[in-house]
């Protein structure tokens, strides 16, 4: 076994060593009705990295990968380009092996990673404070939701119906668990504003998306102007983290919890995970946050360094008083999102971002000039969503036939909505244009 | 002084060696001093190229952001250095032994770092349709099978996104199943005050109160404490226990405790952090388990990456199976499909994350699993078993351990040792440091004064774990002589000990210019 140093003599030695007959006298207490006479029956037996590898890969190849061919898919997951020096530094063993940084003297590569990833964070969401992560943008959006509960002392939140639906189902799960009711209105193309009608007296939060996932731009300033004159809180979710190159962001709005997916900046697709939640507050309610926080610190030398910090919130201290139950999080991904965003600076996001809405305005020009679409959305990033003329699942299909993968259908994320003919695309960057007009073309052709 | 050929100096006197401790640039010989990206960067620069844009006019609809991020860019061989001179000051299991219990710090195959990134996994999205990801859908249901047969059990939700994700589902599909039956006035959650802190933090989670059960003088669960808590159960929702425990011990009443919750109109929760101990060995299926997460960043070697990402897939019985969370995978005519919503799926609790879970952990685990085989799987706890073993006898004549008899995958010592020393656990975590090792758990579990819980997984060798016996002994040597110097250990760690309360007190949490001065101040 290529992964297990110890020998036989070495097994045996160590035996002598403790004064055990065999590995059996550490299982004594095992009950008899468990033991097992050898390796668990009806699995395999081990084999070689070769075969392993040969194995994995024509599984791999069953799939199609994005950049194989015109690809349109977004809702919450897009498909950008990471350059080559994120995944080698990723690599780097003592990135990639090593744990939560609990000693800090042996741990400042992480932590100061840490401390650039939570500045880079608050700057671009114009929040005050970011934590170190969270599982994904959904995740986030849940915590935030029972944060507002919290701080407000409130137990109901409002979703917008603009709010891509798997987060507003994470949200949903983990507050009915709690105790705090849930208010969600109905899928809207454009409709985050209706948020506003729906503040009240007894409710903690409104939780509004943009874009949201139909793609539509709000700006959410008069949602959080309404809140505040109730004593509720403005809780904004983005998925597409490149959009805050141009768009306006959460501290603009006035957002007192900004959460989103960090996944566009240095992580890959990956089919769903992972990801990186980022996770943003006003200052005020920093002691409230889930999850790891790094801060600024002094070692004994009164050299600056970096330390885990407000950790009296977390559960391996406060247990069952804990603001969270969690423990790790997001930490690589957090590095690739770091290393990516410096290689970008501001000036390659505003760039990127700026590739990324022509791209869309591209897509919007090609697809409304098909007979039988309409584009739905009126202000957009990176993403649109169209009607045409025959049902979604079937056109998707049919683009299929001809390798254009052309996004989601709105019935798989709001089943029963009435939205069956409609579509959500989004292009980013790695859009060319004659993806865009093989798209236009089998469209066409489709809806012919 | 002797030369060599070239005329160059082949020792150094100590004259010359002197004063070299304070450098101009900083920097100690291969340890390079490194300021933040808003100090070596510029707002002018960046490691990108991108092509020209056409200049469209914007359809932002006026949402446009009114100032720039004002965040630096380095270029690329600046962004490379800055990482890389960073990832230096980490220790890591590439370096040497990480014998942090509980958290299972074993070597990470590069194989599967290789498959993980194959463009047919790492290059798909989860929204794509379901006929164009049918591989990645084999991949969870291939993991989901070995995971159920390991441990006897007839379900596994796949997306839970960590460990303590995994007992949220756990937990989750409990309350379902109370409600299910009309007992959702259950409220009681009984673990012991060993347990891992989210334990606790689930059950409250979840809306429950939790109940704490002390431990044994045997580090095990105090059975006749047990029992009082449950003379009126009419409140119990069940229990959350880890096996192993946290003291490293197996539970030898596991059954009886599966039994009297059971009995009680309960459910048995395991945390299966500890799994590396019985993986291929002892199914936990055959204990009475209800749910059960199984952390593939741990037992099944997935990279922790700084702080995860992690993966927990959750075990579930008969009784629970109907409540797990969508998305799961179905087998139909077609091919496999996800069902992803509450209406097909009326019993499930809902849903816990954006997509499907942690696909680039499951790529690993696979791979991992595949490597060793129900055989090699056997063996990894044996190893694992064995090797806490050895060290909990080497290190006996000189430490405290915490109770007598054989441990399983860890070795836990008391601070008994220390007593009238004035040395405490965390010198001895940080004397590790100067000796080149990452410090074992320390101050957990709980029950267990200043503990110290070594877990050294099954990658390591015998001649490792002597290296790593005869550093901690000298430790602990030089603690009973009182070596006052182990007070302020680490001496020769890129940083001293950092004053953790100065950093609650008033927190930075991101840079500013002032950052920048206190560093000027140094």
């Amino acid at each position: 076994m290529r992964y297990l140093p110890l020998t036989a003599d070495d097994r045996a030695e160590m035996l002598r060593t403790i004064g055990a007959k065999s590995v059996d006298d550490f299982y004594g207490d095992v009950p008899k009705s468990a033991r097992l006479k050898g390796p668990v029956p009806g699995l395999l037996n081990f084999q070689g990295e070769l075969e392993v590898e040969r194995h994995m890969t024509r599984l791999s190849k069953k799939n199609r990968a994005a950049s194989d061919g015109p690809f349109f898919v977004g809702c919450g997951a897009y498909k950008h380009h990471i350059p080559a020096s994120v995944d080698h530094i990723i690599q780097r063993s003592e990135f990639l092996t090593t744990y939560t940084p609990y000693q800090p003297e042996i741990a400042q590569g992480t932590l100061q990673t840490m401390f650039e990833f939570q500045t880079q964070v608050a700057a671009l969401t114009g929040m005050d404070v970011a934590n170190a992560s969270m599982y994904d943008g959904s995740t986030a959006c849940a915590e935030a939701a029972v944060m507002a509960c919290r701080v407000t002392k409130r137990t109901t939140v409002v979703m917008s119906g603009g709010l891509h639906p798997h987060y507003a189902d994470t949200t949903r799960t983990l507050c009915e668990a709690a105790g705090i009711k849930v208010i969600q209105l109905a899928p809207a193309v454009d409709g985050e504003l209706e948020l506003s009608k729906h503040v009240s007296d007894d409710i903690a939060c409104v939780i509004g998306q943009t874009p949201n996932v139909f793609g539509t731009l709000t700006d959410l300033t008069p949602v959080g102007d309404a809140a505040h004159a109730k004593g509720a809180l403005l809780v904004t979710v983005f998925t597409e983290v490149v959009s805050l190159g141009l768009v306006k962001t959460p501290g603009e709005m006035g957002a007192d919890i900004a959460v989103g997916e960090g996944q566009s900046i240095g992580v890959p697709l990956g089919f769903g995970g992972p990801y990186v939640g980022l996770f943003t507050c006003k200052s005020k309610y920093m002691r409230q946050m889930p999850g790891r926080l790094c801060g600024e610190t002094v070692d004994a030398d009164g050299k600056r360094g970096f330390v885990l910090t407000l950790s009296t919130r977390e559960q391996h201290i406060r247990r069952d008083k804990a603001t969270s139950n969690i423990c790790t999080n997001s930490g690589l991904c957090m590095l690739a999102f770091t290393a990516h965003m410096t290689l970008l600076g501001d000036k390659g996001l505003t760039h990127l971002a700026t590739l990324n809405h022509e791209a869309a305005c591209d897509l919007a020009d090609a697809l409304s000039a098909v007979k039988g679409v309409k584009v739905l959305t009126s202000r957009y990033f990176n993403e649109i969503a169209f009607e045409t003329t025959k049902p979604a699942d079937q056109v998707l299909a049919a683009l299929e036939k001809q390798d254009v993968i052309g996004g989601v259908r709105a019935s798989r994320l709001f089943p029963g909505a009435g939205m069956d003919n409609v579509i959500v695309a989004a292009a980013t960057e790695c859009c060319t244009q004659s993806d865009i007009k093989a798209y236009a073309k089998a469209l066409a052709e489709v809806l012919k | 002084m002797t030369m060599n050929s070239t005329g160059r100096p082949t020792s150094i006197s100590a004259a010359d060696g002197a004063g070299t401790s304070v450098t101009v640039s900083g920097s100690k010989g291969l340890l390079q001093a490194e300021g933040l990206i808003f100090e070596i960067g510029s707002t002018d620069k960046t490691g990108v190229d991108l092509p020209r844009p056409k200049g469209t006019k914007s359809r932002l609809g006026g949402v446009t952001r009114s100032a720039p991020s004002g965040l630096p860019g380095l270029t690329e061989p600046e962004a490379v250095r800055h990482y890389v001179r960073l990832s230096q000051k980490n220790y890591a299991i590439d370096l040497g032994l990480f014998p942090l219990g509980s958290c299972t710090m074993k070597h990470n195959p590069r194989l599967n770092e290789k498959v993980a990134r194959l463009p047919g996994f790492a290059d798909v999205h989860p929204m794509q349709p379901q006929s164009t990801v049918q591989g990645a859908l084999e991949v969870i249901e291939e993991l989901a099978g070995w995971l159920m047969t390991l441990t006897n059990m007839p379900a596994v939700a796949m997306s839970p996104k960590a460990g303590a994700h995994g007992e949220l589902a756990g937990m989750l599909a409990i309350r379902a199943a109370l409600i299910a039956k009309g007992q959702g006035h259950r409220k009681r959650v009984l673990a012991p005050e060993s347990s891992h802190g989210t334990n606790p933090a689930t059950a409250a989670q979840c809306g429950f109160t939790v109940d704490e059960i002390p431990a044994a003088a045997d580090g095990r669960v105090d059975m006749d404490a047990l029992k009082a808590k449950l003379v009126d159960s009419s409140d119990v929702a069940g229990i959350m226990l880890t096996n192993p425990n946290t003291c490293g011990l197996f539970e030898r009443d596991i059954k009886e405790i599966a039994d009297l919750i059971h009995a009680a109109g309960g459910y048995f929760y395991c945390d299966g952090a500890n799994f590396n101990a019985i993986v291929g060995r002892v199914r936990p299926g055959d204990l009475g388990v209800d749910a059960m997460h199984i952390n593939l960043h741990k037992t099944f070697s997935t990279p922790h990456g700084g702080g995860g990402p992690g993966s927990g897939p959750t075990v579930l019985s008969e009784a629970l199976a109907p409540y797990a969370p969508v998305p799961f995978i179905l087998k139909t005519s077609e091919g496999l499909r996800f069902v992803e919503h509450h209406s097909e799926a009326p019993d499930s609790f809902g849903r816990m994350c954006a997509f499907h879970g942690q696909m680039g952990m499951f790529t690993r685990a696979l791979a991992y699993i595949l490597s060793h085989g129900a055989d090699g799987l056997k063996q990894v706890a044996e190893d694992a078993v064995l090797n806490a073993n050895y060290i909990l006898a080497r290190l006996k004549p000189l430490m405290s351990p915490a109770f007598a008899g054989y441990c399983m995958h860890e070795a836990l010592f008391s601070d008994a040792f220390l007593k009238d020393t004035g040395i405490e656990t965390i010198d001895i975590a940080k004397g590790l440091i100067d000796e080149g090792y990452h410090p074992m758990t320390m101050y957990f579990p709980l029950v267990v004064h200043g503990a110290m819980l070594i877990e050294p997984t099954e990658t390591e060798s015998k001649a490792e774990l002597d290296r790593f016996c005869d550093a901690l002994a000298s430790i602990a040597r030089r603690a009973t002589q009182k070596d006052g110097s182990l007070k302020t250990a680490p001496h020769l760690a890129p940083a001293k000990r950092l004053d953790e309360t100065r950093a609650a007190r008033s927190p930075r949490l991101k840079w500013t210019p002032e950052t920048t001065t206190l560093k000027a101040a140094e």
